[in-house]
């Protein structure tokens, strides 16, 4: 009886997680002219506003190799980093971990005025590459996390084993590691591309008049509520499935360490 | 193989050097430029701006009670179905989480608002005559930041109750108790450390969310996060920004150590 109102109230909840992002779908297709529910008749309009529009092309665009780029730099810094938290053994190793994981306790706002204020200084306002910088410092506790958890549950006897038959420490971790590693080193990576496709409040400072596509999805918020905003959710929604489905497939679970979003 | 030592975590400790610590440590000391806390005693002594860290306070302690309230039901029957249905119970919550935070502002817009879908759903059927307020207000702040925050609470609450004994409900059952008894006296103690681990990362999040209150409260809700933002961008005044993050980050740090100790003294006993 009382499970039976336990899923009930459960289903509600669903319901409200799940309504903003179904929402999206039909206004996106809606063939009239500004927002209104229910449509009144389907049409492409506004997929093709976008794919129109220099603007939104450039600003996804731009998102698009800011991630990759992140991505890449989160990797190569992240997994020899994590081999040190994990494997090794020094003093101050305790400290590094919370170094590491810092900059999802600190708030983005608070993170975002700072590098603000020293990327003004250094006029790299505006560069591509101090928006990658900025993302990676907030990806970086992601791929710690993913990777750590992965390396916790490492089989060692395994690259034992490659060094008694005579590899070398490179060729082991080349050979044997990092293809052991590949569900959380996708897993990592693709997190790390997302948080930073997604990211607003740190572009918004640091972007200057290069627009980002989440950046672009705000001023367009600000300024009037045109469906075309609806196609670009859409589209977003679509991406993080995909993301999702490639990390079920490829990566390692869904469990506990790769749920931090990006919240702020 | 041989252990690793510190070597390879130093090109990402220069990255967190140069572009985190050194960042905000340098930002923080605009805060007492001149070796005065003028700054601070305006952040917390005039009454706009103390008013604004009260508001901020208070929502972030509303959207924690609000997820809790949420996020226990659905963390719970995750934890408690059988394996198929918390799959489909976790994707549903993770999609969402990961489903960028401006799409998900964007679409609470298009159904709070005074033409919105709910309301004219609202008026349509004959319910009320007058479209509600949603948007704009403390109402759609809410509303939006429960929606963004809610997945971080059931995470939590869905590992205790996973770790929980399931020889403790048998034995509570077999003795007779009701299922609520057996909600209060087994399920709610036993799981305090996953709400309370929930509750912490929720409102510590809530505290510098900007977002949300920018873009749902229409410039009428001010949160912190919202006031630093304007104070930077629009003012200019970068000590009194430095100043009012000062107090955001302190605030956020003491929520942690506080909430540290707390784990660690109920760890001890």
């Amino acid at each position: 009886m009382s499970r039976r109102l336990l899923v009930v109230a459960c289903a509600a909840i669903y319901l409200f997680l799940m309504l903003p992002l179904m929402v999206v779908f039909p206004i996106s297709l809606s063939s009239a002219p500004y927002m209104q529910f229910p449509p009144p008749g389907l049409s492409w309009q506004w997929y093709d506003r976008f794919f129109d529009d220099p603007q939104w092309l450039d600003a996804t665009w731009r998102s698009l190799y800011i991630g990759s780029a992140t991505a890449g730099l989160a990797l190569a810094l992240g997994v020899p980093l994590s081999f040190s938290l994990v494997r090794g053994r020094f003093a101050g190793r305790a400290l590094l971990d919370r170094l590491a994981l810092a900059p999802v306790i600190v708030p983005t706002i608070v993170l975002s005025v700072s590098v603000y204020g020293l990327f003004a200084k250094l006029k790299l306002i505006g560069a591509w590459y101090g928006l990658v910088v900025a993302h990676t410092v907030l990806a970086l506790p992601f791929v710690v996390l993913v990777m750590g958890a992965g390396l916790r549950d490492f089989d060692r006897s395994l690259e034992q084993a490659a060094e008694g038959l005579g590899a070398s420490r490179w060729r082991t971790l080349r050979r044997v590691t990092l293809p052991l590693l590949r569900p959380s080193l996708v897993s990592a990576g693709l997190l790390a591309f997302i948080s930073s496709f997604d990211e607003l409040v740190v572009a918004l400072f640091l972007a200057g008049p290069n627009m980002t596509l989440p950046k672009k999805m705000f001023d367009n918020i600000l300024m009037e509520i045109d469906p075309t905003i609806a196609a670009v959710s859409v589209m977003q929604i679509l991406l993080v499935v995909l993301v999702l489905v490639l990390i079920g497939r490829f990566g390692r679970g869904l469990g506990g360490a790769n749920m931090s979003g990006s919240a702020r | 193989m041989k252990t690793p030592g510190i070597f390879p975590a130093v090109p990402a400790l220069v990255l967190l050097f140069a572009f985190f610590l050194f960042p905000v440590v340098r930002m923080l000391g605009y805060s007492v430029d001149a070796g005065s806390f003028e700054w601070y005693a305006k952040a917390l002594g005039e009454g706009l701006y103390l008013g604004v860290f009260w508001n901020t306070f208070q929502i972030a302690l509303l959207v924690t009670l609000i997820c809790l309230l949420l996020g226990y039901p659905v963390g719970f029957l995750i934890a408690t179905t059988t394996p198929g249905w918390a799959v489909l119970g976790f994707i549903f919550v993770l999609l969402p989480l990961w489903t960028s935070v401006l799409v998900r502002t964007y679409a609470w817009m298009v159904l709070l608002g005074r033409n919105g879908v709910f309301n004219r759903w609202l008026i349509d059927s004959g319910i009320i005559s007058d479209p509600l307020p949603l948007l704009h207000n403390v109402t759609g702040v809410l509303i939006g930041m429960v929606h963004v925050l809610l997945p971080y609470m059931v995470l939590p609450i869905y590992g205790a109750v996973r770790r929980l004994d399931p020889a403790l409900v048998a034995a509570a059952e077999g003795l007779g108790a009701s299922d609520w008894r057996i909600f209060w006296r087994i399920y709610l103690p036993l799981t305090a450390n996953g709400i309370f681990a929930g509750s912490v990362l929720v409102f510590v999040l809530s505290l510098g969310f900007f977002i949300t209150p920018a873009l749902l409260g229409g410039g009428r809700v001010i949160m912190i996060a919202v006031l630093i933002e304007q104070e930077v961008r629009q003012t200019l005044n970068w000590p009194f920004a430095a100043a009012l993050s000062a107090v955001l980050l302190a605030a956020t740090l003491a929520v942690y150590a506080l909430a540290q100790r707390f784990t660690q003294s109920e760890a001890r006993t």
